[in-house]
């Protein structure tokens, strides 16, 4: 042992370096748990297209797939409903589809390729929830609007289009998922055309 | 014989001193009231839910494909399996009754006052941590409301700016709720949490004893001592609390029988009927809500129709309860001793919180929002108010020693 007084400051120096080495150590050895919580790839590789046959839909239907685990709606709209799109502009958060919840072959008045067929991711934009279709008596949730979506959850509201209502929790329009029509029955979901 | 080995492990371990700090010869006030029960029967409670729980574990099986049929498995083929399971699922309404009684006699007495800041706050991370557990225990068995609701709070994360989707994806390890998701709940709930939640009673309670207990005057029975340097108003926690406790545990054990006997699903407020279906992805109930503990925060969230506004009232509903000892900045602490502002102020809260909690269970209408909206400005009121009054209160002069 040497008898040389304590050199404080390179003691302080010393302590201090021991603790940056160990605090990046530390930081370093998080990492493993924190990725682990990622998804899989299992689950990454389950999010595959899903190929869909329309030609048994009838008007004014809601037909529901599974697209990575969540619902995806194909309404058929009627002459009337598309009609009533036109009429509650005022009343909606987003109606020209502004935010991008759709790919730009779907930002149009109804939010769809084919105006008389709706594909839309069905869950809510608040808190993920699956709204429940009302084709005839959404008119007690908004007045004069005969058909819509209402969220059971936290009460959001969208219209035909998956547009949003104002006042509701819900902030945004439903998404709508790329997909397009292979033929005339058929639509895929999950990818843009030329895409896949 | 018996005292040779107390002798034996005290030279080793201080097991008496231990035992005469933390009841033995631990001064506690003498006037405790009826409030005062919740602390322990919380204990109990606990304990009966880390048993029942190890006891499910072995039958449960946590995966997307097993879990709703082996909670069936549970239920009629185990021997005892319901009796177990529905002593769990009581137990986990009944944990929240006590704690919900335990914290308003904190409110009540002014117990997170100096020097119980530390004291309240352990409290409040128990209280957390509990819905943490409650919420996550509430996914394994895998039914609709299970899967719905877990679906809704992890979509809270979502929330948040800019890194909401890639967290919510985190925490549930895939593109929706799966059994990924299921499976790490499973072990938050029967490891994670529960080592927290030991962890901060241990803490709770070596506060308490650190300090002393309050009472319902809100006096400090330590200010008066006598000769031997024992509080004239306090007596021994053991026997005299032991005892006059076990009556407490014992009511409480009826009633909870009563509930795991004869109504074990509470109404549909303790198990709820959609849960009875197994969880389908592609279709959420007509009506959500969730158990009946959680519904007066759930109505603040619904209350406010902004998504990231509503997410951010419904913490600030809880992180209020931790600012508490900060936001009365009275010296007075029992109820019975301040003014009338601080009585209306109390019950107008308690009233709010009680129409919140039946609003969160209902399903959403333009009249109820309104009530909902009034109801959370009345509870977040009470935090505002208290701060205002409390600096220049006229209060009551408080006496030398506790009443009985």
């Amino acid at each position: 042992m040497s008898n040389a007084p304590v050199d404080s400051g390179r003691r302080r120096f010393l302590t201090a370096a021991t603790c940056v080495v160990g605090g990046v150590g530390a930081v370093g050895a998080a990492v493993p748990f924190i990725k682990s919580w990622n998804p899989s790839a299992k689950a990454k590789a389950a999010g595959a297209p899903v190929e869909v046959d329309i030609s048994k839909i009838e008007p004014g239907q809601l037909i529901r797939v599974e697209w990575r685990g969540k619902p995806v709606w194909i309404v058929s709209r009627t002459e009337s409903v598309l009609n009533e799109l036109e009429q509650h502009d005022g009343s909606l958060r987003d109606p020209a589809s502004e935010q991008e919840q759709q790919p730009s072959y779907a930002q149009n008045k109804y939010r769809s390729i084919k105006s008389e067929l709706f594909v839309a991711v069905g869950i809510c934009t608040h808190l993920g929830c699956s709204p429940t279709y009302l084709p005839d008596s959404f008119g007690e949730q908004v007045e004069g609007v005969s058909s819509g979506f209402f969220c059971p959850c936290h009460g959001s509201k969208f219209d035909m289009a998956g547009r949003v209502f104002q006042s509701v929790p819900a902030p945004l329009n439903l998404v709508i998922p790329p997909h397009y029509y292979v033929d005339n029955t058929t639509i895929i979901i999950g990818v843009d055309k030329g895409a896949a | 014989m018996f005292g040779k080995v107390v002798n034996w492990i005290d030279d080793r371990i201080p097991m008496t001193d231990t035992w005469n700090k933390h009841a033995g010869q631990y001064p506690a006030p003498k006037n405790f009231n009826f409030w005062y029960y919740f602390g322990i029967l919380a204990t109990i409670v606990f304990v009966n839910q880390i048993l029942t729980g190890i006891w499910l574990t072995m039958n449960y099986n946590p995966s997307g494909d097993g879990a709703f049929a082996s909670i069936e498995y549970i239920m009629r083929d185990v021997e005892f399996g319901w009796l177990l399971r529905y002593m769990h699922s009581t137990g986990a309404s009944a944990f929240f009754v006590v704690v919900y009684l335990h914290m308003f006699r904190g409110l009540m007495y002014g117990s997170y006052q100096k020097p119980r800041e530390l004291l309240w706050i352990f409290g409040c991370l128990i209280f957390l941590a509990l819905m943490a557990e409650a919420f996550m225990g509430y996914l394994l068995p895998w039914g609709q409301m299970s899967f719905w609701g877990a679906q809704v709070i992890i979509s809270l994360f979502g929330a948040i700016p800019i890194i909401g989707d890639d967290l919510t994806l985190w925490i549930r390890g895939d593109y929706v709720i799966s059994g990924a998701t299921l499976n790490r709940f499973f072990a938050l709930h029967v490891i994670a949490v529960p080592l927290v939640l030991v962890v901060l009673v241990f803490l709770h309670i070596v506060a308490l004893h650190h300090v002393g207990s309050n009472n319902p005057d809100g006096i400090e029975i330590k200010e008066n001592k006598d000769e031997n340097g024992w509080p004239k108003d306090g007596i021994p926690f053991h026997p005299y609390y032991t005892v006059h406790d076990t009556v407490a545990v014992v009511v409480m054990l009826i009633l909870c029988s009563i509930v795991i006997f004869f109504m074990p699903e509470g109404g549909g407020y303790f198990l709820e009927a959609p849960n009875f279906e197994a969880a389908n992805p592609l279709k959420t109930p007509d009506h959500i809500a969730p158990v009946w503990y959680f519904t007066p925060f759930y109505a603040i969230l619904r209350a406010i129709p902004d998504k990231l506004g509503g997410v951010i009232m419904m913490g600030l509903a809880i992180a209020m309860l931790f600012l508490v000892p900060w936001l009365d900045r009275g010296k007075v602490k029992s109820i019975r001793y301040r003014s009338v502002w601080h009585k209306l102020n109390l019950t107008q809260f308690v009233i709010c919180f009680i129409i919140l909690g039946v609003l969160g269970t209902l399903a959403p209408t333009p009249g109820r929002t309104l009530l909902s909206q009034i109801t959370t400005l009345g509870y977040f009121g009470y935090f505002g108010l208290l701060w205002l009054y409390s600096k220049n209160e006229t209060t009551k002069p408080l006496p030398k020693r506790v009443t009985m």
